[in-house]
């Protein structure tokens, strides 16, 4: 019994003891309301002023007053968050100053910030916030050089491959005249076979080229693809004779198959590549004050190796002149003795290429997910007409304008969230005007 | 699996609001294909501003019912006349560009955040359809034995029926007069046509109005129905399915899109019931080659492979006439 009252005054002694030494630590640190207590709450954060997460920095030692109806009604400091929670006894308006003298040095209200800010307590509890916003014009201003670089990287990268997509779209609406719905499909389909292959090689142990060799493999699927959609559904349609507008429905019929069997496989969800999915750390390089990231150097090295190669071959080479001879004129071509059917054959494999590349390079940039190329196909089509339906330059140039409009659209006044609107408003304005588009040739189109 | 499931899922959508949506679209798209060759990839956006016509002006500006029906009935025109006149002279796939364009162009408008004021945003817009539930004489539903409708639906189902039934009166009169047979030559030989000394552009403007405002018709009445708009529903796949449901009924058929999107909409409604039971647990496919989520897609694979077969080996549809198809464009 005695042991006992001897152990209770010896805990009780040393509760006291934490309580004299440490409480005042605890009370400056933190003089924290009970939770469920009425009062206002005040974040203080300099905008301009971020760390490396980019989160802002917290301003302490700050003294704020509160008051109602000229009456002094509490008092707060913020803490190493910046945060200053002001206990008040019922709900109503109050007016919340804050000392501008007690700011540290260098930190200034913004201008059109006032130092008093009305706060109506609504709720019980300490939910009720008022705000002073603190360097966040001088934040905005200074970003406006650093967004519009960081879009024209993004708007470089997206030309570039949208250029891909589009190319193979030329050469295959040159030498046949079809407007192809499933274009965007061919663009999922290089992008899902690069992620099933990237998975097959990584699990087979060639983790750190799996998606190099993933996207060859893609790319020859894709004009593999390209010749299997010219030997079994439009050369015969060819064949009968099928109309243009038909072979076009056809196409929609295509495009809805070909995406929901993608989706069949790969469900709704996003999927990335096994290398650069956006997580790891990547080395930066520059070039002309434009920071790329390894992964995106290389889609635009890829993507400007193969566009000048097809360009070059295109203008140089023989089947390359034949392409262009059909698309000039298929009848001519085949009483000069071209084997027309040999040459859109041809055009269909480069084409699926082309495009499964294109898919490939977006898949690194961005996702996989079976509606991606449902969601590009309008933009594929806007930069394909914008330069001229049919012509390889005009793609090229049209997938250049259409790309940077994209992505540096929001800058001068897009808004965000229906950023497709820019390169369709253009595309419909191209066709009213110019309908044969930038460097299109003039021919009678109504 | 039990096949009486089936047919009744299958029933309940091919005589439901949805087949009437789409019969209403396809009767527009039949006046623009079928009868005048104009390829209008945009019927969405007929549809679009036929429902926002009717729900932003009373929900957003405060009008009275009335006028919001009959600002769903202008709307579609206003789109009619403006995407008209600059593209009625382009070419036949230009024209489908365009138009296409310009219905996502109106889907994106009606959805973004930052004319959320006006148009809702994504959750869209709801609260203007009392007046017509208001209007309703049933007091009960209605129980056919193998389907049924609650009260509400019975009333929409009725009100819908009899508008289809009154635009494809609308549509077999008006192609038996002299202005059906010129819009019937537009699509066989524009020029020759025109060196008749018809005005072409004006007889294709019509044509594109009138599509557009059954169109629309389609669009009030799925308002009405649903008692809310949402963009989403709007999208290019709405145009491709009653496109879809023309081409099964048979293009240049009073008749064909009504029966078309009855019968697509059976189709779909039917597959889908089909699969779900057949899938998933209970069901004679394994789980391995067929998942639950899996089997909600098979339908629209089906749907597709069904366009491009029936695009090829039989164009004119179940009830067309194979020259009366205008799918010789260029």
């Amino acid at each position: 019994m005695r042991k006992r009252l001897y152990r209770v005054l010896v805990a009780l002694i040393g509760a006291l003891m934490v309580l004299l030494v440490g409480s005042p630590v605890a009370a400056q640190a933190t003089e924290t309301p009970p939770p469920d207590a009425t009062a206002i709450q005040v974040t203080l954060q300099d905008e301009a002023n971020k760390d490396a997460q980019g989160n802002p920095k917290p301003i302490p030692g700050v003294t704020l007053e509160v008051s109602k109806d000229g009456k002094k009604a509490g008092e707060g400091v913020t803490d190493d968050k910046g945060v200053a929670t002001i206990v008040v006894e019922e709900l109503g308006k109050y007016t919340v100053t804050l000392d501008e003298k007690t700011l540290p040095e260098g930190t200034v209200l913004d201008e059109d910030t006032k130092d008093k800010v009305t706060v109506t307590v609504r709720f019980q509890g300490p939910n009720n916030r008022a705000i002073f916003p603190i360097g966040v014009t001088a934040g905005e201003q200074s970003s406006f050089v650093k967004d519009f670089a960081q879009n024209l990287r993004a708007g470089i990268v997206f030309a570039l491959v949208l250029c891909l997509a589009g190319l193979g779209f030329s050469l295959i609406f040159g030498t046949t005249g079809l407007s192809n719905f499933a274009h965007g499909e061919m663009l999922t389909f290089g992008a899902v076979m690069a992620l099933s292959f990237d998975q097959i090689f990584k699990t087979g142990g060639l983790a750190s080229v799996s998606v190099i060799l993933a996207g060859i493999v893609a790319v020859v699927l894709g004009g593999l693809g390209g010749y299997v959609q010219d030997k079994v559904l439009w050369g015969p349609l060819r064949r009968r004779g099928t109309g243009l507008i038909a072979m076009m429905i056809i196409s929609i019929g295509l495009a809805i198959f070909l995406r929901y069997l993608f989706q069949y496989f790969y469900g709704s969800s996003t999927h990335s590549l096994s290398q650069y999915n956006g997580q790891q750390r990547e080395q930066h390089w520059y070039y002309l004050g434009l920071s790329l990231a390894d992964r995106e150097a290389i889609i635009v090295a890829i993507a400007i190796v193969t566009i000048t190669a097809v360009c070059v071959w295109m203008a140089k080479s023989r089947m390359g002149k034949a392409m262009r001879a059909v698309s000039d004129n298929p009848a001519l071509a085949a009483s000069s003795g071209l084997r027309v059917d040999g040459v859109i054959t041809n055009a269909w494999v480069i084409g699926g290429a082309l495009t499964a590349l294109s898919g490939v390079l977006y898949a690194m940039q961005l996702q996989v997910n079976s509606f991606m190329g449902m969601r590009i196909l309008l933009v594929i089509l806007a930069a394909v007409t914008l330069g001229g339906l049919g012509t390889i330059w005009g793609a090229l140039v049209g997938s250049m304008v259409i790309g940077l409009v994209y992505e540096l659209g929001p800058l001068f006044g897009v808004p965000t969230s229906i950023k497709e609107i820019g390169p369709l408003l253009i595309m419909i304005v191209i066709l009213l005007v110019r309908p044969q588009g930038i460097l299109g040739r003039k021919e009678r189109l109504g | 699996m039990d096949i009486l499931d089936i047919l009744r899922a299958a029933l309940q959508q091919a005589l439901g609001p949805q087949a009437i949506v789409f019969a209403l679209a396809a009767i527009g798209l039949n006046i623009h294909f079928g009868y005048t060759g104009l390829l209008n990839f945009g019927q969405a956006g007929f549809v679009a501003v036929g429902a926002y016509g009717l729900a932003v002006s009373v929900v957003t500006f405060g009008a009275p019912f009335w006028l919001g029906i009959v600002m769903s009935l202008v709307a579609p025109l206003v789109l009619a006349v403006i995407l008209g006149v600059p593209t009625l002279r382009l070419r036949a796939d230009y024209l489908a560009i365009v138009t296409i364009a310009a219905a996502e162009v109106l889907r994106f408008v009606f959805g973004s955040v930052e004319m959320k004021e006006t148009f809702g945003g994504s959750n869209g817009l709801n609260g203007y359809a009392r007046p017509f539930q208001q209007a309703n004489p049933y007091s009960s539903g209605i129980d056919l034995g193998i389907i049924s409708f609650g009260r509400n639906d019975l009333w929409s189902l009725t009100v819908g029926w009899i508008l289809v039934a009154l635009c494809c009166l609308l549509v077999w009169a008006l192609m038996r007069s002299p202005w059906g047979r010129v819009l019937r030559s537009i699509r066989e030989d524009e020029d020759a046509v025109r060196s008749l000394g018809k005005n072409v552009f004006a007889y294709k403007m019509q044509a594109l109005a009138l599509g557009g405002v059954i169109g629309g018709l389609g669009g009030m009445f799925l308002a009405l129905k649903q008692a809310s708009v949402v963009p989403s529903d709007y999208s290019t796949l709405m145009t491709f399915y009653a496109f879809a449901a023309l081409l099964l009924g048979g293009a240049a058929r009073v008749l064909g899109p009504v029966v078309g999107s009855v019968l697509f909409w059976f189709l779909i409604a039917g597959l889908g019931s089909f699969f779900s039971q057949s899938a998933g647990k209970g069901g004679w496919i394994p789980t391995v080659i067929m998942t639950d989520t899996q089997a909600s897609v098979i339908r629209y694979i089906v749907l597709g492979l069904a366009i491009m077969l029936l695009m090829i080996f039989r164009p004119q549809g179940i009830f067309g006439d194979r020259r009366e198809i205008a799918i010789d464009g260029r």
